[in-house]
């Protein structure tokens, strides 16, 4: 449990760091909160030559809106997130989806920034921002880029940002009215990661019918997904249980399903369904209470 | 505070430091000089060595000294086994691997550097040429002809036999009124995961000519002995401090090779020499827990009375034997009737070599194997039979008048009321009232399952005719010029509490302030002699010991009074800082005898100065410790997820010092139970990779996958110790895996099923929920 030895920067602005990045290529390796990076250096899996450590830039860690969409920082904290006030009104997932992860001392430590960097498969973020439809916003010395969610994933551990790219924001739709939505999750009963995760978010139109859906999958398949043969099922539909549960159905359609000692593809593919269908089912009650 | 402290809620001494972060223990000592040690471990099951390159090692910064199986052959002793089991075979276990490895994890190289990073590092330089042989870690494929052989000097993979019989099981098979019930049980693989991972610090001092080595242990004293063994030392050469331990659940009662390296690499290099095991070792290298296959037939009347149990033991011992792992089924066969007086017996153990880390004691050690089988056993009786499983369970229970209860295994039950503890839970838990919401819940496609454990436990180990290395216990009192008590114990409690409860009995036996005594143990120098702390044993030997002690001092300190005050020492009493007579009429001050005893101005003739006094306790017996438990558990009929919804535990563990520190014990001891019932698995693959070996897939109980525990006691106490304490750090976790299980098992009985192994994971439970509604 001993990390092998790195050399340590802690710049103190985004441009600082780009350029530190920028200089030492893949030899570095960004830390924010420590609680995926760490891990895995203490168990030699990953041996960084540098570190650089970007918990001191304070202006990573906002959460506002500006004209309905959310901006969080990079360095906002899982707790940060789960105690907004601002999010519980504007952006309920998030503040649900933050509650699930890890316990008490990883929401505290753990930043979304450093969790979506890491692509972590079975992590709870990628699942809502991707039904969220959000976007990543990544800068590096050649300048800044907006990466839609469904780009960012590319697979195990492996996300779109390159070697000298800084996460520093995430964008997310505010909830708009007639929405709703939910994140659940079955947890690895020893790493608290998501055996399956299921955010959705649905809104209806005047008429109380499914105008739109989305589903964001993880801990199901390599990389976090849209489950977008369960929304297409569903758009246009009345929110009815049958039809919930006929395009749930649809949860891992043409997903190559993760098998681990705790749950088997198959098994896994049968929990994404009902997962999926029990978190429609409750953002659908949300959306048509609201 | 209010006296008597005994069965009191008393606060623990230890809490102030612990909770602060003030504790001290093995990782924090430094010492000038200090060096770090770090073991290169083998990846492979079972192979050769061929040449070990360590050259890179020896030349990386900081490295002092490098050390391979070659270079400590006959410079250090073997690692020591203790248990006595006729026809034992005993392979050989050096510190470090010498010709072959055995099992993933067993150390082959340690690296001695100036930093702990430097050791680490430079212990990832070494290459060993290894020659892979087929490793076996299935121990019934173990048993077959063609295995390969762990040991090839030993002729096959069987380390032991034991069979034990009572009664006569085989006249059972011809009588046809009776029910013959068939089983098998599987009992997973654990890790104790103690908070605090092993640690030493060795010392050898040249000009000293002394040893002295502070180790995360549970026994000191038995460390001591055995480190002076394996180092050729002289035990007066030889100190063994345990300071604050962070938990062992069994795991630290014992003798590890890395323990004796450290020894062996201080000696050669003259400096303190520090080793600390990460969490992956932990797992890997640090003793496993049960594992064993059990194999079942049960005789049973259409009454319900069960007249005969045999059972076949597998037990997985693992590569090599630690200190007592060929003991710990043995515990299992002596437990196996449980609480019900079955009056045939016969149990055969077979212990096998695996490629696998060695098992031994965990927390319950053989124990909790017992009670799942026949807890278990008695709820397959009353499946078969269409009974309700209180009704089996009072069917087979002996009197409480039968108590003492000779078995036909050979143990002799103290004292007992299971009737009374049974009947005590089922109102808690509001038994009947549960059945009827289970039969309403079920029409509506939901589950809930309530399991019964009625358990009983050997403990407060024991008397030295039993016990390998002695099972007494030493125990000093000694009273200083100040008229402060330090007490001294041979025991090593490790986060138990008995500083709390020890302090607890000697206040309330002298009359004086808790804040008054002071709690030692754990250091070899500061306690002459002691057997450690392990097998609920502690309070209920460790305490009569101190118990005793203090009794010899009271004479001696009422002899003295008594010569002042002009009366008979036998009409004085202890109480309030004050030696008097029972009326208070003749009085004298607590520290005025003190100083006299001390100061030795007008001591009555034949009273020596001083006041100190230690006895020895031998207890005649075992003790018996007993409980019910209910489990209530909701299986969702989609996915298979189990939500422990509602516990409910009576336990009588004697007489009770401080309910504070038994609900304590019994709150951990059931969650590790409730652990192995629905999480824990350790799991090798077929090529003998630890495949669950960081706690990101090895599933330790967390506190929110809990609901309350609501628990009691009764008190039924011993005649065994004059404490009439039993003994309860292992009952929760030997007494609730069986309630867990039988509950799910409960829950699914609208599917038929008769039996699940653990741990009762969603996807087995889901599995089992389809092919039920397909049927």
């Amino acid at each position: 449990m001993i990390p092998q030895s790195f050399e340590y920067h802690a710049p103190r602005t985004v441009a600082e760091a780009s350029s530190l990045l920028a200089r030492l290529g893949s030899d570095g390796k960004i830390l924010a909160g420590g609680h995926s990076l760490v891990p895995m250096m203490k168990l030699r899996l990953a041996a960084p030559k540098h570190i650089v450590d970007i918990g001191r830039i304070a202006e990573l860690a906002h959460i506002r809106e500006e004209d309905g969409t959310i901006q969080i920082g990079a360095l906002a904290t899982h707790f940060n997130i789960e105690s907004s006030p601002l999010l519980k009104d504007r952006c309920p997932l998030l503040v649900e989806t933050a509650r699930e992860i890890g316990d008490v001392q990883v929401r505290n430590r753990g930043t979304i920034g450093g969790s979506l960097a890491h692509a972590d498969p079975a992590a709870d973020w990628p699942a809502a921002i991707l039904a969220l439809g959000g976007e990543i916003l990544a800068v590096s010395a050649r300048g800044e880029r907006r990466i839609p969610a469904r780009d960012f994933f590319l697979d195990v551990m492996t996300s779109a940002l390159e070697f000298d790219e800084i996460l520093t924001a995430i964008r997310v739709p505010a909830l708009p009215a007639r929405g709703g939505d939910a994140y659940l999750k079955l947890h690895h009963p020893a790493s608290g990661f998501a055996v399956v995760g299921v955010a959705a978010r649905v809104l209806l139109n005047a008429q109380g019918a499914v105008q739109e859906a989305a589903v964001g999958i993880t801990g199901v398949a390599p990389k976090a997904y849209r489950a977008t043969g369960v929304e297409a099922a569903l758009r246009g539909k009345s929110p009815s249980a049958r039809h919930i549960e006929a395009a749930a159905s649809h949860a891992a359609d043409g997903i190559e399903v993760n098998s681990d000692l705790y749950a088997s593809a198959d098994y896994r593919r049968h929990l994404a369904a009902i997962y999926t269908r029990r978190a429609l089912e409750r953002a659908a009650e949300r959306a048509a209470a609201s | 505070m209010a006296t008597p402290l005994l069965g009191q809620r008393v606060k623990r001494k230890e809490d102030p430091r612990l909770i602060q972060g003030r504790g001290h223990y093995v990782d924090d000592i430094q010492l000038p000089g200090m060096l770090h040690m770090a073991f290169t471990r083998s990846l492979h099951a079972h192979a050769r060595i061929g040449s070990i390159r360590v050259a890179a090692a020896k030349a990386a910064p900081g490295v002092v000294a490098v050390y391979t199986g070659q270079d400590i052959q006959g410079q250090l002793g073997w690692v020591p086994c203790a248990a006595g089991i006729e026809g034992l075979k005993v392979p050989r276990h050096s510190c470090l691997a010498i010709d072959k490895v055995c099992y993933v994890g067993e150390p082959v190289a340690a690296v001695v550097a100036a930093s702990g990073y430097a050791a680490r590092d430079a212990a990832d330089l070494i290459e060993v040429d290894y020659e892979p042989l087929p490793a076996v870690v299935n121990p019934e494929k173990a048993l077959a002809k063609e295995s390969p052989v762990i040991h090839e000097e030993l002729g096959d993979n069987v380390a032991f036999v034991a069979k034990l019989a009572g009664g006569d099981c085989a006249s059972l098979e011809a009588d046809k009124t009776l029910k013959v019930i068939k089983a098998r049980f599987i009992n997973q693989r654990l890790a104790p995961v103690s908070m605090e991972t092993r640690g030493v610090v060795a010392n050898y001092s040249p000009g000293e000519d002394l040893l002295t080595v502070w180790s995360s242990t549970q026994v000191p004293h038995i460390l001591k002995t055995q480190l002076a063994i394996m180092n050729s030392l002289d035990e007066a050469r030889c100190r063994v401090i345990a300071p604050e331990v962070g938990g062992g659940f069994g795991s630290k009662l014992n003798v590890y090779g890395e323990e004796g390296m450290a020894c062996l690499a201080s000696r050669r290099l003259g400096r303190p020499v520090k080793w600390i095991e990460g969490r992956r070792e932990n797992l890997q290298a640090t003793i496993h827990g049960r594992d064993q296959i059990n194999e079942l037939e049960v005789y049973v009347r259409p009454d319900g009375k069960v007249v005969g149990l045999k059972c076949s033991i597998i037990a997985d011992l693992g590569a090599y034997h630690q200190l007592l792992t060929p003991a710990i089924p043995t515990l299992t066969a002596l437990m196996i009737l449980g609480c019900y007086n079955i009056p045939n017996v016969f149990v055969q153990t077979t212990g096998v070599f695996t490629n696998k880390m060695a098992t031994d004691a965990y927390r319950g050690a053989g124990r909790p194997e017992a009670t799942y089988i026949i807890e278990r056993v008695m709820d397959l009786v009353a499946h078969e039979l269409n009974m309700d499983p209180v009704d089996v369970r009072m069917k087979n229970f002996p009197s409480p008048d039968d108590f003492p209860l000779a078995l036909p295994t050979g143990v002799t039950y103290d004292t007992a009321n299971y009737q009374r503890s049974l009947k005590k839970v089922l109102k808690a838990a509001g038994y009947s009232r549960l059945r009827k919401e289970q039969e309403r819940l079920r029409k509506k496609g939901k589950y809930l399952g309530i399991g019964l454990s009625t358990y009983v436990e050997i403990c407060a180990m024991g008397p030295s005719s039993r016990m390998p290395a002695g099972g007494w216990e030493f125990g000093e009192v000694r009273i200083d010029p100040t008229g402060k008590v330090t007490v001294l114990s041979g025991t090593s409690p490790h986060g138990q509490g008995e500083e709390t409860s020890f302090a607890q009995i000697v206040a309330d036996g002298l009359g004086i302030p808790y804040d008054d005594v002071t709690v030692y143990h754990g250091d070899t120098f500061q306690v002459p002699m002691g057997i450690g702390t392990f097998g609920s044993r502690t309070t209920a030997v460790g305490g009569t010991a101190i118990y005793q002690a203090m009794g010899r001092l009271k004479k001696k300190m009422a002899r003295i009074a008594a010569h002042q005050l002009g009366v008979k020492p036998g009409e004085l009493v202890f109480r309030d800082r004050r030696i008097e007579t029972e009326d208070g009429q003749k009085s004298i001050g607590f520290a005025e005898v003190v100083a006299e005893a001390i100061f030795a101005k007008q001591l009555p003739p034949g009273i020596d100065p001083g006041l100190h006094e230690h006895s020895v306790f031998e207890p005649s017996n075992y003790t018996f410790p007993f409980g019910a438990h209910v489990a209530v558990v909701e299986v969702d009929g989609e996915t298979g997820e189990i939500r422990l919804r509602n516990y409910y535990a009576v336990d009588d563990c004697g007489r009770v010092l401080n309910p504070m520190l038994v609900d304590g014990q019994i709150h951990g001891g059931v969650a590790q139970a409730v652990g192995q019932a629905l999480w824990e698995e350790l799991v090798y693959d077929e090529n003998g990779q630890l495949i669950t070996g960081s706690l990101m897939d090895y599933a330790v109980p967390k506190a929110h996958q809990f609901c309350w525990f609501e628990t009691q006691n009764t008190e039924t106490r011993t005649p065994v110790n004059p404490l009439g304490v039993k003994g309860v750090g292992e009952a929760g976790t030997i007494g609730a895996t069986p309630a867990v299980v039988n509950a799910v098992v409960d829950a699914l009985k609208p599917f038929g099923v008769r039996h699940i192994d653990m741990p009762l994971k969603p996807e087995k439970i889901w599995r089992i929920l389809k092919q039920g509604v397909r049927n």
